[in-house]
C-alpha cells in the first residue's frame, strides 16, 4: 500500500540527509508503528507518504514513494487527499473551519462527495469518535483530547485507505488515548485501513502494531520486524518491555497481560523482598519530605484544613508545635484552600485544597479539561481565584508583582517556547539573569549543567523539544523559586529525554524544591511523584501517596504496577534495585 | 417515553394545537435560517430607514430591529457584535450633533439656543464657519440626519448578530468558494492571534516582567507574528493534504470561455457604471451594465464547473427564510410606495425643520415598519438554556 524505495531526504541548507536509504513496504490493512528517538526523521518519513515532503516543505527527495500505486513525485498532496489522511502533531493547526461538524465535512467537500454520503459519514464518524454531543461546538473551545479526536475524525470521513498519524496520543489523557487507539484498531480490522503511525508513548501503542519500523539513530537504516523482535534491539522501549528485558523473557511481552502471565516467578521473588514505599526510595533521601499520609478524597474542606496544617508541621520546621495557627505556614511553597476559579459562567475549579511541602513532588492527573492547567495558572497568579485562597510562599500570586513572584514560583508552560523570546541561547540566559536579578552567568551555568553540549549561538527554535523544555526550565530556575510547576512536560519527549528530565527533577526535589507537575503520563508520575492528586471536573477526587493512588485506580497505574499488582512496585528501576539489593542474579529470576 | 405511552396524555385543545404548530421551532442546524434571509431583512429595514427622517419612524425601526435581535440572537461570538454596532451608532449620532454645534448648519433658523464665540477665518475660507449661533432648527436637522445614519448602522449590526458569517460565505457560488474559505480562515485567524497575545503576555509574567502596559504588548509582537506565520504554514499544509484546491479537468474551450466571460463581464460592468454616472452616457449605461453583469455571472457559473466541491448541509431556503426576507423587503417596498404615491408623504416622512414642527407618526408607514417584527416569531428560536426550559414548562411537554 505504501512503498518506499531507497528514499533519501535532504532539506535545503542541511549538510546531510535527514533520512537515508529507506526501503519500506507497508501492506494493506497493516498497522505499522514507526519508532525511534527524537530527531531521527520520523516526521519526515510520515510527511513523505502524504506528499507534503518534499512538495510543501522543500528539500530533495531521492528514490520513490508510492501510495496505492500513485507516485508522490507526480501527485501533489491534494491529489493524494482521497487515499491518504494525515493528522499532525498539533490538532489546532489542522482545523480549517470553525465548528466540529463542518470540520468533519471539510475533506469530503474538497473531494466532491455527494451530500447524502457526506451526511451519513459525518453521523457515523461522530458516533465512532464519541463526538455527537460536540457537533455544534466551535473547535477552539474543545479540550486537547476532543480536538485530537476531531482531527482524526476529519481525515476519517473521506474514507482514506491510508492513515498517517504523527503522535496521535501524546496530548491525550490515558482514557482518551485508549479511545483513539480503539478507533484505529477498529479501522484496521473492520475496514482494512492501512495505518502508519509515529508515537513516543510506546506503552500505549506497541501492542496494537502489526509490525514496527525502527529508526535507531539519524541516518541509520530502518529495522522492520514484529514488535517483540524489534523491541529487543530498540533504544526506545516501554516499561513492560524493560521488565521483560530485566527478567530475560523471550519473546518479550508487549502487553500487560503477556507480562503478567510470565511474571509469576518474579512476583514470588519480589514478594519476599520488603516493599520499599516510594517516599523512602533513594531519590528522596536528601529531601525534606517525610512520609505523606493518605488523605480521604471525601473530607469536607472545613475538616481538611486543620489536618493539612497539622500534617506538615514536622517537615517544615524542626520544632513541633501544637497550634494550627503558627506563622511558618506562610513559608510553605504552596498552600491552596477552598479554591474556586471561574471562566465566564463555568466553574473550572471547585473547592480545591492542596498543600505542597518543600522537596515534595506532586503530580496532578485527570482527564483533559479537568482543571490541571488552571490550577497551575492560579498558583502563578494568571487567573484570580473566585473564592478561596492561594498562597505561594505566603504571598497572593495574583496580587504580587511578577518580579517578586518569580522568586517564589516558576512555571514551565505546556509550550515551553512561550517563555523564550531571544534569538540565541546566550541572549535568553542574559535576559533571564536580568529578569531574576541573579548574578550574570547564573542561567548559563544552569544551562551548561542541564544541557552540556549546547552552543551559545543556537536559536531556541532549532533545539529539540526536550532541549527547549530544559532551556525553559533553566530560565525558570535562574530565580531559584522554591516551587517549580510544569505543565505536561513530557509531551513530545522520547524515553531518553524523559529519563534525563526525571533525573533533573529528582535532583531539584532533593535540593528542596517543591515540584508540581500536571501530566497525563502515568509512567512519569510513577517515577517522580511522591503524591498524586487526581482532578475530575475541577474537583480533587483522589489525593494520596503515589503507590496507593495508582494501585487503586488502574487508568492511572503504570505498567509495572499492573504487571506486579497487588504488590506496589511502580517502576522498573525500583524492581531492579530491589532485586540487586536482595542479591542474586538480576538477569533471570527463574 | 414508555411511561408516556402507557398513560395517554390529554390531547391539547384544537386551538392550542394550532398555536403549538405555528410556534417557531427551536433552532438546529437542519432548520437554521439562511444567513442571506437575515441580510435581506436587515437591508430592507435599512432601505426603509434611508427613506425617512421622521424620528418616530426611525425609533420604531430601531426598536423593531432590536426586538428581533433580542428574540433570535444566539450566544455565538458574532452575536455579540450587535452591542458594538449600537455603540457605533450612538457615536455617529454624537459626532453629527457635535459638528452641527461647532461648524454650524446650512439650515436657516430663528430659534437661537446659544451663541458660541466665532473663530475669525481668512477670506479664502469663506463658507466655513467655526462657532457662532447654534439654532434649534440646525440641531434638530442634525439629529434627524444622524438618527437616519444610526438606524442604518443598527440594521447592519442586526444582520451581523443574527447571520453566521462563515455560513454566509459558504453560500457563495462554487467559483468563489475557495475565496470564501480563505476569508473564513482569516476570520478564525484573528481570534487565534488575540489568544496568542494573551498567552505570551501571560508568559512574560512568568519571566518576571510586567505583563500589563504597552511595552508588554510590543515585546510579544515578534513572537506572536512568528507564531502566526508558523500556524499559517501548518494550516496551508493541512489544507493541501486535505484536498484544498483540487480541480476537475475541463475542456480548454470551456476554460477560455470562462476567462472571456468573466473579464468581458467585468469590463462591461465598469463601462456601464461609468455610463450611468456620466451625463451623456444615459442611453447606453444601463444595458451595458446589465450585459456585463450577465456575462460575469455566466463566467462565475462556468468557473464553478472546474470546482469539484460539494456542499455539506447547505442552509436551505425554506418557508421561514421567505417570511424573514419577505418581511424586510415588504417594509422597504411599502415605504417606497408610500413615499411615491401618498400626497402627504413628504410631510409625514420628512417632518419640517423650518419652521419647527412636532413630528407625527404616520399610520401606514408605522404599520409597514411593524411588519419587520415577523422574524421574531417566524425564525427558529435559538436553543438557549433559559428559554429552552421556559418553553418546556410553558408548553408542559418535551418532545419525546
Amino acid at each position: 500500500m505504501i512503498r518506499f524505495e531507497d528514499v533519501t531526504v535532504t532539506y535545503d541548507g542541511a549538510t546531510r540527509p535527514t533520512v537515508q536509504g529507506i526501503g519500506l513496504s507497508v501492506q494493506e490493512g497493516e498497522l505499522m508503528l514507526l519508532v525511534g528517538p527524537s530527531g531521527v526523521g520520523k516526521s519526515t518519513l510520515l510527511g513523505a507518504v502524504s506528499g507534503l515532503v518534499p512538495h510543501f516543505t522543500g528539500g530533495t527527495l531521492r528514490g520513490r514513494v508510492t501510495v496505492a500505486g500513485r507516485d508522490t513525485r507526480t501527485h501533489k498532496p491534494r491529489e493524494l487527499a482521497d487515499v491518504v489522511g494525515t493528522v499532525g502533531q498539533d490538532p489546532l493547526a489542522h482545523f480549517v473551519t470553525d465548528t466540529v461538524e463542518d470540520e468533519l465535512a471539510y475533506g469530503m467537500e474538497s473531494l466532491g462527495l455527494a451530500p447524502d454520503v457526506m451526511r451519513r459519514r459525518v453521523e457515523e464518524t461522530l458516533d465512532l469518535l464519541g463526538l455527537a454531543g460536540l457537533r455544534d461546538r466551535p473547535v477552539s473551545t474543545l479540550s486537547g483530547g476532543q480536538q485530537q479526536r476531531v482531527a482524526i475524525g476529519s481525515v476519517l470521513t473521506p474514507h482514506p485507505r491510508v492513515l498517517v498519524l504523527d503522535e496521535p496520543t501524546s496530548a491525550l489523557d490515558p482514557a482518551a488515548a485508549e479511545e483513539v487507539l480503539a478507533v484505529l484498531q477498529r479501522l484496521v480490522h473492520d475496514l482494512g485501513t492501512t495505518v502508519l503511525m509515529a508515537e513516543h508513548r510506546l506503552e500505549r501503542v506497541v501492542q496494537y502494531a502489526d509490525r514496527v519500523a525502527l529508526l535507531p539513530s539519524p541516518g541509520a537504516p530502518l529495522t522492520v520486524g514484529p514488535p517483540a523482535e524489534v523491541m529487543a534491539v530498540s533504544p526506545v522501549y516501554p516499561p513492560v518491555v524493560a521488565l521483560g528485558r530485566l527478567g530475560g523473557w523471550s519473546p518479550l511481552p508487549l502487553t500487560v497481560r503477556d507480562a503478567r502471565r510470565r511474571a509469576e516467578a518474579l512476583r514470588e521473588r519480589l514478594a519476599g523482598i520488603p516493599y520499599e514505599s516510594p517516599h523512602e526510595s533513594p531519590y528522596e533521601d536528601a529531601g525534606t519530605a517525610g512520609p505523606v499520609p493518605a488523605r480521604g478524597g471525601g473530607t469536607s474542606p472545613s475538616r481538611r484544613t486543620p489536618r493539612l496544617f497539622r500534617r506538615r508541621t514536622p517537615q517544615t520546621s524542626g520544632t513541633r508545635d501544637t497550634g494550627a495557627t503558627r506563622t511558618p505556614v506562610t513559608h510553605r511553597p504552596a498552600v491552596v484552600e477552598g479554591l474556586s476559579v471561574r471562566r465566564g459562567r463555568a466553574e473550572v475549579l471547585h473547592d480545591v485544597g492542596l498543600t505542597v511541602a518543600p522537596g515534595e513532588t506532586v503530580a496532578l492527573m485527570g482527564r483533559n479539561g479537568a482543571g490541571k492547567s488552571t490550577l497551575l495558572s492560579a498558583l502563578v497568579g494568571l487567573v484570580p481565584p473566585a473564592a478561596g485562597s492561594v498562597r505561594v510562599g505566603g504571598l497572593r500570586p495574583d496580587r504580587t508583582a511578577p518580579a517578586d513572584l518569580i522568586r517564589r514560583v516558576g512555571l514551565v508552560p505546556q509550550e515551553p517556547r512561550d517563555l523564550l523570546y531571544a534569538d540565541t541561547v546566550a541572549g535568553e540566559c542574559a535576559a533571564a539573569d536580568g529578569d531574576a536579578g541573579a548574578e550574570p552567568g547564573t542561567c548559563r551555568a544552569l544551562v551548561s549543567e542541564l544541557l552540556p553540549d549546547i552552543a551559545d549561538g543556537t536559536h531556541p527554535r532549532d533545539l529539540s523539544e526536550g532541549q527547549r523544555l530544559t532551556l525553559a526550565l533553566a530560565v525558570v530556575l535562574t530565580a531559584r523559586p522554591p516551587l517549580v510547576l510544569l505543565d505536561e512536560p513530557t509531551r513530545g519527549l522520547d524515553y531518553a529525554a524523559k529519563s534525563r528530565l526525571v533525573t533533573l527533577l529528582r535532583g531539584l526535589a532533593a535540593e528542596g524544591h517543591a515540584i508540581v507537575l500536571a501530566t497525563h503520563d502515568v509512567e512519569l508520575a510513577a517515577e517522580l511523584s511522591h503524591r498524586i492528586v487526581i482532578l475530575a471536573d475541577g474537583e480533587p477526587v483522589a489525593d494520596g501517596p503515589t503507590a496507593e493512588v495508582v494501585v487503586a485506580s488502574p487508568p492511572f497505574a503504570p505498567q509495572v504496577t499492573k504487571v506486579l499488582a497487588p504488590q506496589k512496585w511502580l517502576t522498573v528501576s525500583q524492581v531492579r534495585e530491589a532485586l540487586r539489593a536482595s542479591g542474586g542474579p538480576t538477569g533471570d529470576p527463574r | 417515553m414508555i411511561a408516556a405511552k402507557g398513560r395517554p396524555r390529554p390531547r391539547p385543545r384544537p386551538r392550542l394545537r394550532l398555536r403549538l404548530r405555528l410556534r417557531a421551532p427551536r433552532a438546529t442546524r437542519t432548520n437554521a435560517l439562511h444567513p442571506g434571509a437575515w441580510w435581506i431583512w436587515a437591508l430592507g429595514l435599512g432601505t426603509a430607514a434611508s427613506r425617512t427622517t421622521n424620528p418616530l419612524l426611525l425609533a420604531l425601526l430601531v426598536a423593531v430591529a432590536g426586538y428581533v435581535v433580542a428574540a433570535r440572537r444566539t450566544e455565538a461570538p458574532w452575536a455579540r457584535s450587535y452591542g458594538a454596532f449600537v455603540k457605533l451608532a450612538l457615536a455617529v449620532l454624537g459626532i453629527r450633533l457635535a459638528f452641527a454645534v461647532l461648524l454650524g448648519s446650512p439650515v436657516p433658523g430663528t430659534h437661537v439656543l446659544v451663541t458660541l464665540p466665532e473663530l475669525p477665518l481668512p477670506d479664502w475660507a469663506e463658507g466655513i464657519r467655526v462657532g457662532g449661533r447654534v439654532t434649534a432648527e440646525g440641531l434638530v436637522f442634525a439629529l434627524y440626519d444622524g438618527l437616519k445614519l444610526a438606524a442604518l448602522l443598527i440594521c447592519v449590526g442586526a444582520a451581523n448578530a443574527l447571520a453566521n458569517p462563515a455560513r454566509l460565505l459558504k453560500s457563495l457560488p462554487g467559483a468563489l468558494y475557495e475565496a470564501g474559505v480563505a476569508v473564513v480562515v482569516a476570520l478564525t485567524f484573528a481570534p487565534n492571534l488575540i489568544a496568542d497575545v494573551q498567552r505570551l503576555r501571560a508568559a512574560r509574567r512568568l519571566r518576571g516582567r510586567p505583563d500589563r502596559g504597552l511595552r508588554g504588548l510590543l515585546h510579544v509582537g515578534l513572537p506572536v507574528l512568528e507564531g502566526a506565520l508558523e500556524r499559517s504554514v501548518a494550516l496551508a499544509a493541512a489544507m493541501d493534504a486535505r484536498g484544498y484546491g483540487r480541480s476537475a479537468e475541463v475542456p480548454p474551450g470551456v476554460r477560455r470561455t470562462t476567462a472571456v466571460l468573466t473579464l468581458g463581464g467585468l469590463v462591461g460592468v465598469c463601462a456601464g457604471t461609468y455610463g450611468l454616472l456620466t451625463a451623456e452616457g444615459g442611453g447606453y449605461g444601463l444595458p451595458v451594465l446589465l450585459a456585463g453583469l450577465g456575462a460575469a455571472l455566466g463566467g462565475l457559473w462556468l468557473g464553478g464547473r472546474r470546482s469539484l466541491r460539494t456542499r455539506y448541509r447547505p442552509d436551505a431556503w425554506g418557508v421561514r427564510a421567505w417570511l424573514v426576507a419577505g418581511s424586510g423587503a415588504a417594509v422597504a417596498a411599502l415605504l417606497i410606495l408610500y413615499a411615491a404615491h401618498d400626497v402627504y408623504a413628504a410631510a409625514a416622512l420628512h417632518p419640517g425643520v423650518v419652521p419647527l414642527t412636532a413630528p407625527t407618526l404616520p399610520l401606514w408607514p408605522a404599520a409597514a415598519v411593524l411588519l419587520g417584527l415577523l422574524p421574531a416569531f417566524a425564525a427558529p428560536s435559538p436553543t438557549d438554556t433559559r428559554t429552552a426550559t421556559a418553553t418546556a414548562t410553558a408548553t408542559g411537554k418535551e418532545p419525546s
